[in-house]
């Protein structure tokens, strides 16, 4: 991570500059088909695991305590179910969540700047039972925290 | 035009936290209407949140955000009387772009 990217983001203000630098990304560049409008198509159309791991690019996650997913053991509606995300790497760049058996895995990827707090709140989709996995870059490591959540109504399809 | 976002931003102590409540029916493209049809995907892709011209938070999200999206976070920096603009695309190119100022 050159330390140019972060006045680059500074000063991006146009949404040409903005999606030309997301499209570098805090990730390894490797696979990162991104659409013109900064949104990352291949990851988010993947549906296995595996997939969109690949299409977000970068090396392997490992488990830490570093990550911490805040989730409810059971969701009785699976069409809004709330996720806090926390990181307590230091100068943690991406966050993301995944909800591994659902259609498409990937719900929601944040890009955090200098000084935005790596806790992130978000409410999901769940269509079923699943691991939940919150994973964080720093831009050296990826790490994840991964939790399971029983659903008793999916909500998806239907 | 979409409907407004609700946004609040709160100063409190070095931080700002921002909340925010969009109106958007984030349609996955996975369901069916009543005569068996496909209902086609609409969902919001991007969302920006800018404070001062720099942009604190961005985010990619898919059909799996649930309908109305939330989204609060906090950062540091932000005075009181500060505008906080919160920005949004979605899967039809249609957008949305609410300012508020901190409280």
């Amino acid at each position: 991570m050159s330390p140019d990217r972060r006045t680059l983001l500074r000063h991006a203000s146009s949404a040409g500059v903005m999606s030309a630098l997301m499209a570098w990304g805090g990730w390894p560049a490797q696979a990162t088909a991104q659409t013109a409008s900064g949104w990352n198509k291949a990851a988010f159309d993947g549906q296995k695991l595996d997939e969109v791991l690949a299409a977000l690019g970068g090396t392997k996650a490992e488990a830490a305590g570093d990550v911490v997913l805040l989730a409810p053991d059971i969701a009785e509606n699976g069409a809004v179910v709330p996720f806090t995300i926390t990181s307590k790497l230091p100068g943690t760049k991406r966050i993301a969540l995944l909800v591994e058996k659902n259609p498409t895995p990937l719900i929601a990827v944040y890009d955090l700047a200098d000084g935005t707090l790596a806790e992130i709140q978000v409410r999901a989709k769940m269509a079923q039972t699943s691991n939940v996995y919150a994973l964080v870059d720093d831009g050296r490591r990826r790490v994840f925290a991964v939790k399971e959540v029983k659903v008793t109504l999916g909500g998806c399809g239907g | 035009m979409p409907n407004p976002m609700k946004i609040r931003a709160t100063a409190s102590g070095d931080h700002t936290e921002v909340k925010v409540l969009m109106s958007h029916i984030m349609e996955t493209g996975q369901r069916r209407n009543a005569a068996g049809e496909p209902i086609p995907a609409h969902f919001i892709q991007t969302v920006k949140v800018e404070h001062a011209g720099r942009t604190v938070l961005s985010a990619q999200w898919g059909p799996g955000v649930s309908a109305n999206p939330w989204l609060a976070f906090r950062f540091k920096g932000g005075a009181k009387g500060e505008a906080v603009r919160v920005t949004w695309v979605d899967s039809k190119g249609e957008s949305r772009s609410d300012e508020t100022s901190i409280a």
